[in-house]
């Protein structure tokens, strides 16, 4: 055996064990550094859950978990009696009626998007849809303030007030009093911001609806729109429904848009045109002044019950992306 | 049987009708542009840039206010808010993406997905128990942990789906040149997936500039400028959407305009975050 021959064994001795450290301890780390990212994101989900809950125990305790949900009445000024079934109501009826004025158009731009219009044209349109998602809800809000409830208030709501006020005086207290922020500014400007993600979830599975399924109707002589109502919307009804659901999901936890149009009212009923008020609403409203610590574990307390409502929601719709398995939210 | 002219007919009224409720559609977010374009613009001037908001009745006397202390303090909180996103996210990305059989993974998508879809208020709750509590006061900090808690889950997202468009031919070049496995992903997939991740963090920068419900109970706002930059940091600090909801709901007409203002920039902002990202995806579809 040479010297040179010696050499490169050695240094090959030598070389390997800091080799091997370079790359088993490196891939130790590594993972174990991505792997700890990784659970911060459950801790934290876990965590949001467990301090909702913990902070809220107080009002817990003090009324109940069916109670708080049922009561009726919010009274953060003199008897301290708190009860979250106003809110409830308020964020059900305008997420429910908001998601059903808004499921129609929102398949419409899908359909659109996906089978009418021409490549540059659907471009456009999937951009702007996506632009709704994009502008702040303060943004929407200030427009809604300064621009919708007025023009609501001339256009819409004091018309129908004062007809009915001549030819039908029964129906005064359930539509409410016309101030222009209301229930129903709100669901309208709610249905409007829910719109995208219907439309992304619904275009992607008219997209993934097979091309011989749209020859085969066809083929048999539909129409266009025979087409689409029996070969493509059927098919596609998984993504639809999904996007409901997230489209739901974002209507409950709709928070800035709803305070500042809602008109915010803390006592039932509530009517039509008339102020009223949702979960996330209260908690904005009351929140930076609320004083007394059975107050704060209540409107923390909401925040459990708003945080149960979303999981549901979100679960039911991660339920049926997958089970219809489809590429789930351009929208993010 | 019904005849072909009844199906002509009903053919051409059902494309009239889904035309006309895209056209709905689309109409309010033009009419919403326009309306903030419009309003905006007359009310924004050098002072909104130079002088901070101080009392109403600096606005009412007329006297030169502004909002430069709101911009500096979104910028702070923003690029706070990114600074601690952005490595959880790419993280959990990386996680799910790189190993896919991890034990986790199925609860991490679960949780991630869970607290990408939770309102942005519940974040802003957690956020003013974790820090506002403990620290005794609203600050930036606060704020820009909440704001994370907004980007997080979108990051993690996009990064997912970026790092997982990389074909799996790439990762296995670098094994078989004799890569370690984390040298494959941080020299090879994650430089290819470039464009994907700044997108998606980008995406998630936008979606939290815009969020004003979570900084309302942690930076919680401020009409002044700080007396030092680590005021940004440890005191209240204004942030664009937060300003914007309490001017408009003030009842200061001044501060109404103010208010249009303000939206004004914010909405450039977003859209130009919007834009940057179509920008980059599109350019990553003409490559491919």
């Amino acid at each position: 055996m040479n010297e040179s021959e010696k050499d490169a064994s050695l240094k090959e001795l030598i070389q390997k064990p800091t080799h091997a450290i370079y790359r088993w301890l490196g891939d130790r780390i590594f993972m174990t550094v991505v792997v700890l990212l990784g659970s911060a994101i459950i801790m934290l989900a876990f965590g949001m859950a467990w301090v909702l809950y913990g902070e809220g125990s107080q009002a817990l305790r003090e009324f109940g978990f069916f109670q708080f949900l049922s009561g009726r009445t919010w009274d953060p000024a003199v008897q301290l009696q708190f009860g979250t079934w106003p809110f409830l109501f308020g964020t059900l009826v305008t997420s429910i009626i908001a998601l059903a004025i808004s499921l129609f158009p929102a398949i419409a731009v899908a359909v659109v998007s996906a089978e009418y219009a021409p490549k540059w044209l659907s471009n456009i349109i999937d951009n702007l849809v996506q632009l709704i998602a994009a502008v702040p809800s303060v943004v929407i809000g200030i427009w809604g303030i300064f621009v919708l409830a007025p023009w609501m208030r001339d256009a819409v709501y004091m018309p129908i007030f004062m007809w009915a006020d001549v030819n039908a005086p029964g129906l005064l207290p359930i539509l409410g009093s016309p101030i222009g922020y209301g229930m129903t500014t709100a669901t309208i400007v709610l249905s409007l911001m829910i719109i995208p993600y219907t439309t992304a979830l619904t275009k992607d599975a008219i997209e993934s609806v097979p091309k011989e399924q749209r020859e085969a109707a066809r083929a048999l002589g539909a129409t266009r729109w025979e087409v689409i109502r029996m070969a493509v919307l059927p098919y596609a009804r998984g993504g639809i429904l999904a996007g409901a659901i997230l489209s739901l999901g974002r209507a409950i936890g709709e928070t800035m848009a709803v305070a500042m149009l809602i008109g915010n009212k803390n006592t039932l009923p509530f009517s039509i045109f008339g102020a009223g008020a949702t979960m996330p609403s209260v908690i904005v409203n009351e929140f930076r002044e609320a004083v007394e610590s059975l107050h704060l574990s209540s409107l923390m307390l909401i925040g459990f019950y708003l945080f149960i409502l979303a999981l549901v929601v979100n679960l039911a719709a991660a339920y049926i992306t997958r089970k219809y398995s489809i590429t789930a939210g351009k929208v993010v | 049987m019904k005849t072909l002219r009844y199906r002509n007919i009903r053919d051409k009224v059902m494309e009239s009708i889904i035309i006309i409720s895209t056209v709905l559609v689309l109409l309010p977010l033009i009419i919403i542009i326009v309306h903030v374009v419009v309003h905006g613009i007359s009310a924004i001037n050098w002072e909104f840039f130079t002088e901070e908001l101080g009392s109403p009745s600096r606005a009412i006397q007329g006297r030169p206010t502004g909002l430069v202390h709101t911009i500096l303090g979104t910028v702070v909180v923003d690029f706070m808010a990114l600074a601690l996103a952005v490595p959880i996210g790419i993280g959990a990305g990386i996680m799910l993406s790189e190993y896919p059989d991890h034990v986790l993974n199925p609860t991490l998508r679960i949780m991630n997905d869970t607290l990408n879809g939770m309102p942005a208020i519940l974040k802003g709750l957690f956020a003013f128990v974790l820090i506002v509590k403990p620290m005794g006061t609203f600050s930036g900090f606060a704020g820009a942990v909440a704001l994370a808690f907004v980007m997080i889950p979108i990051i993690a997202r996009t990064t997912e789906s970026a790092l997982m468009s990389i074909p799996w031919s790439l990762r296995e070049a670098g094994l078989a040149i004799g890569l370690p496995r984390w040298r494959v992903v941080l020299s090879t997939v994650m430089p290819a997936a470039k464009t994907g991740l700044v997108t998606g963090i980008l995406i998630g920068f936008a979606r939290a500039a815009g969020e004003a419900a979570p900084l309302l109970f942690t930076s919680f706002g401020n009409n002044y400028l700080p007396n030092n930059w680590l005021g940004f940091i440890f005191e209240p600090v204004d942030t664009l959407p937060q300003r914007l909801y309490s001017l408009a709901i003030s009842p200061y007409s001044e501060w109404h305009s103010m208010g249009w203002a303000a939206a004004i920039v914010l909405l450039l902002f977003v859209i130009v975050c919007f834009v940057g990202a179509r920008l980059l995806t599109r350019k990553k579809f003409q490559t491919n």
